[in-house]
Formats: C-alpha cells, structure tokens, sequence
C-alpha cells in the first residue's frame, strides 16, 4: 500500500463544452481496493473511462508505474474493465469469451484454453464452459465477466458499476465474491458506483465525487463519521446537517447558534474565530430519543413527521419549531418503546463529540 | 368475439388475394413451362418436359446462365464489401454532411432502371468499358450496395458500442476488432446482403441489356427470344431464374429473421 501504481494528475476532461472533469489529482496504490462514488453524471465513469485509455485527458497527466499513459491506446494498455452491460461477446460461446483477451495477445491455443478453464473453474462456472451467452443468467454473466478480465492476469482491474443489473440477494454474493478475489489475487481493484452500500461493504478507501470534482477521499468509516464537506455529508445521507455562527469559543470546543438553537461542537483543531460561519453534522444513528426534555447540552424539541422502515432498522423523519428537518436511525426493538405517532412529541439530544465540523463548505 | 372472427377471415381472403394477385402470373409460367402446347391457351396440353430439353441443349442459353451467375456472384461480393465499409461508418463516426451522405449512397435504387441503365452505358463507354461483362458487375454494384448496407446498417444499430471498446479494452487493435468483433457480429447480416446483392442482380434487366454488349445475361436472352417469336423455353427460363432468385431472398430473410431471434439479449 506504499507505492503509488497510477497517479492522475490536475487531471480534466472535456466533453466539447461540458466539463466532466475538472482537474481532479488522484493517487491509487498498488494493491487496495478503492471505490469512486458519486452521483450520476459525476465524473466518476469518466475517470475511470480514462484510466482504461478509452478517453483521453484534455488536460494533465496520468501515470502507471512512473510512465505517462495518456497517449497509449486501450489495447497497449493492461487495465481490463468490466462492463456496467457487461459487453459480453453474444456470438461466441463462454470461455471463447475469456480466451479472447488472450487470442488477442497472441497467446496458443492450448495455453489459452488452460488457463481459460482455469478461471472459469475459479469462478465456480466450468460447467457453463460450451454455452451461448445468451442462455446465462445474470449472476452467470457477472462471473463470465470477470474471468474474462482476470485471465489476462492485470495488475489492476477496473469495474463500471458491475453489480447494477443483478437482484439484491445476489448483490451480497458478488460482493462477497469480489473483495475475497481481491484479497487473494493481491492486486488493484478500482471500482466505481453510485452504491453507497457497495462502496463501504468492500473498499479499503472511498472517493466521493461530485460535479466533476473529488469532494473527500477517505476509508468508509471516515466518509461515513467525518464528512469533510455538506456535499459529501448530504450523498451519505442519514446525516443532520446544522449551519450558524460562531457564537462562542472555549478549550474543548465551540458554541454555534442556528436556527433551532444554540449547540456545542467538540474541535479537534483551533480552525474556527468567533463570529464565522459553520456548519456541523450529526449522524442519525447517535441521536437520542427521550419523552422528557432531557436537560442536556444539545437538545431540541421535535414533532415526528414520518417514518421510514427499513428491516431491523427505522429512521424517523422529525422537524423542529423552525421547520428544520431531522433524521434519528435507531433498531426497530428500541423505538417500540417510545410509542410515536406522526404528531407525536419527542426530544432529540447527542453528545457534543457526536457532532462533527464540516471543515469546508 | 363473433365480429372478431369475421374480421379475421376478412383478412386471411384479403392476404390470399394479394398474394395471388402477386404470384398468379409467376405461376402460370410455370404451369405453362410444362406444358406440350407451343401457345399458351386454355385447355392445357399434355405435360412435357420439352422446353427443359430444349433450353438444356442450347449453348446460348447456358453462356447466358455462366454470364449471369458470373455477374451476380461478383456483383454480391463488391456490393457487399462496400455495404458494409458505409454502415460501419456510419455506426462508427460522426461528420459533417452525415445525413446527405448515407442519403447519397442510399439513392441509387430510387433512380428509374432506365434512366440508370442509360447514364452507365454514356458513361462506362466514355471510359471505353462497356460490353465486357464486368461492366454489368460494376453497374450492378453501384444498384444494389444500397441494399447489402441497409441490411448491415440495421445490424450494427442492434450492437452494443461498448462491444467494439471491450474488444480494445481486452487487447484487441482496430484490426483485430474489425476481424474477431465486428465481422462475427454481422455475419448474419452480411450473408443476407451477399444473398439479396445477388438477387437483384440475377434478375436485373435494364442495365444489363444496356452495358452488356455481347454478353448476354438470362435476362436480357428472354427479352431476345420473346421479340423474335413465341416461343414456351422462355417459361422454363423464367421458372429457373425465378427459382434461383427466390432461393437468394429467402436464404436472405431466414439469416437475417432467424440470427436476429437468436442473439437477442435476453
């Protein structure tokens, strides 16, 4: 995880006048598994359009192992990408499929078929070795996709939202599939989405882009616990968002007055003056419920407007006096305590090193 | 449901008819191909194979069937070659004056047989190519690409772009892609121009007998017997092209229909 394997560099791509993206500079180590998320429209296939040679860089520089690669064409290069479509070969069978990147570096046709067979075994699909393309189903596709582009033995394997076509059930699978293969074979794995879900299950580090620009690079846990930005903070959702002033400063932290009240922040750094804008975030997942005001440091009065079940877990969408929106995340076991009814009251409070500073805005 | 029923045995009669209409007068040569009489009245003659016999063992005719299998076969393979070089640019890039450009390649079908078979015949003479039987090829090409890169053009709108970008992605140059993507991909496609290319060409009249010279065409040797007398190995001619051409566009439509069903994704 020391050495860098590619490094873009003030890397920007021009769409004729469309900006897809703007000079982004981006670091992927040898051997990690990272995610590019963002919205659609983002960047982020073009991003990764353009490690794979298909688009070329209007401006800057992209490196593999210290050599620059922007001119190289996409069949000079060893960046096998596995399709959002999957681009199967309809009119060839399945492991003609996987051997056509080596038919295609000349590679004989014993050799071929060996290590073809290899990795369809690998990939739990040996049995499908002889068919049409067409008579696979979807999870069947996915593998066939992949041990099409991991035959070629890449050092870094690019994926375009793989998993966006497959039920949910078999989502788990494949992701269980993936950061094992990843582990095992030891190389890159770059992975674009817009799956928050599939993104933090199987990443070692996230980049969130938005609008063409990187928003925050960072592990999961970062991402999902220390926003960097109200961009980032919104596109990970689950998230209250509070902006102020600076009312106050003391050793441990700040005060920042909004519109629903007054609210203690914790600092880590002595970023903030009295007098300045902020805006902070606390996750839904630890804020406190309770019927009673609860006299503590950080507390609002709310009305519960609806609710959201999810499975085991629920979120509650609350608004306080000034009409500002809230979000508590909490297991369904411990909300049937409270008894709540759209219109019910409640109080919300968290911790003061609960909320976190959004550092830019 | 009643009504329902009525209109369905309305339209059933009503394509019966057309296809009648349609095919009657191709059937009566062929009735009348068999038969003994020399005129073709009402009733029939005794059935014969005569006029086979007699078209069998003229080499005129059998110079004229060589000609037309020479100018078809060759007129399928360059019409398709350039068929599918125009639909392969047109599924690949983009330009300026796209749009009249594909309508100029489309055009040639549009333009009145005669009018066509005309300007060839100034034209190639001019160049002091007409009479030799490739003239027919060349003018032949330039009829029925139209059709080879309609055809293909339909296919390659079916594939999906990222197919061609894979190919590079695993390795493959231009070339390569061309040969082990795009080619195997159009491949129903392509055998339905060759066959359509073909078809067309072994039935046309017009330009033939224009550029032609002294090579003669099947075509143009029925227009020949017919002006001289009346004569039933015209029938028999006719029931042999009409065959042959009939073969080429069904072996057409099943390549195109049957590979279309098959690669459909699912």
């Amino acid at each position: 995880m020391t050495k860098p394997l590619v490094v873009l560099e003030n890397v920007q791509k021009l769409f004729d006048d469309f900006i897809a993206v703007k000079a982004i500079d981006l670091e992927i180590y040898e051997g990690e598994f990272l995610a590019i998320m963002g919205p659609s429209g983002c960047g982020k296939t073009t991003t990764l359009r353009m490690l794979a040679g298909l688009e070329e860089p209007t401006m800057g520089e992209i490196r593999m192992n210290d050599q620059v690669m922007n001119k190289v064409k996409p069949h000079e290069r060893d960046t096998p990408l596995v399709w959002q479509s999957l681009a199967l070969f309809p009119f060839l069978t399945v492991i003609e499929n996987v051997e056509f990147g080596l038919k295609m570096r000349g590679i004989n046709k014993l050799e071929r078929k060996r290590r073809a067979l290899e990795w369809l075994a690998r990939l739990d699909i040996l049995d499908f070795s002889d068919r049409d393309i067409s008579t696979l189903s979807g999870g069947q596709k996915q593998r066939v996709a992949l041990a099409r582009s991991l035959v070629l033995e890449p050092k870094i394997l690019l994926l375009d939202e793989p998993l966006s076509a497959l039920d949910a059930h078999l989502v788990i699978r494949m992701q269980a599939v993936l950061v094992q293969l990843q582990r095992e074979l030891g190389i890159t794995f770059v992975y674009v989405t817009h799956s928050q879900s599939e993104a933090f299950a199987m990443a070692d580090r996230v980049v969130i882009m938005g609008n063409g620009e990187i928003a925050q690079v960072g592990s999961p846990k970062d991402i999902y616990r220390s926003p960097q930005n109200q961009f980032v903070a919104e596109f990970v959702g689950r998230n209250n968002i509070l902006s102020g002033t600076v009312s106050n400063l003391r050793k441990s932290g700040a005060l920042i007055k909004t519109i629903s009240g007054t609210f203690s922040v914790d600092l880590k750094t002595d970023s903030l003056t009295k007098g300045q804008e902020a805006s902070f975030v606390i996750s839904a997942d630890l804020v406190h419920l309770s019927r009673s005001n609860p006299e503590a440091e950080n507390s609002v009065h709310c009305k519960l407007i609806s609710e959201e079940f999810i499975g085991s877990m629920v979120t509650l969408f609350l608004e306080d006096i000034s009409n500002h929106e809230f979000k508590v995340q909490m297991q369904e076991r411990e909300l049937s305590k409270f008894d709540l009814n759209p219109g019910s009251d409640i109080w919300l409070s968290w911790s003061s090193k609960s909320a976190h500073l959004l550092t830019v805005n | 449901m009643n009504s329902n029923r009525i209109l369905n045995i309305a339209l059933a009669v009503y394509v019966g008819a057309i296809f009648l209409f349609v095919f009657a007068p191709i059937l009566f040569s062929v009735v009348f191909s068999f038969n003994s009489q020399r005129f073709p009245t009402i009733p029939l003659g005794s059935f014969s194979t005569e006029w086979y016999v007699k078209i069998l063992n003229d080499p005129d005719i059998w110079q004229a069937a060589l000609n037309s299998l020479i100018v078809s076969s060759s007129t399928a393979v360059i019409a398709t070659i350039l068929g599918f070089c125009t639909a392969y640019s047109d599924f690949r890039y983009n330009f300026r004056f796209k749009g009249p450009y594909l309508a100029l390649i489309l055009l040639p079908p549009t333009i009145p047989l005669i009018i066509m078979a005309l300007a060839m015949l100034a034209w190639l003479s001019k160049l002091g190519m007409s009479g030799q039987l490739w003239s027919i090829v060349l003018a032949h090409s330039v009829l029925t690409a139209p059709f080879a890169m309609a055809i293909i053009r339909l296919r390659l709108n079916q594939m999906d772009p990222e197919l061609e970008s894979a190919s590079w992605n695993l390795g493959g140059s231009e070339w390569s892609t061309m040969r082990y993507v795009i080619i195997p991909f159009c491949k129903p496609a392509i055998i339905s121009g060759l066959c359509l290319a073909a078809a067309v060409s072994f039935d046309e009249f017009a330009v033939s007998w224009f550029v032609s010279g002294l090579n003669k065409t099947l075509p143009v040797i029925i227009l020949e017997i017919v002006q001289g007398n009346i004569d039933p190995q015209v029938n028999a001619i006719g029931t042999f092209v009409f065959l042959i051409s009939m073969t080429l566009v069904i072996l057409a439509q099943i390549f195109f229909v049957y590979r279309q069903m098959k690669s459909t994704p699912t």
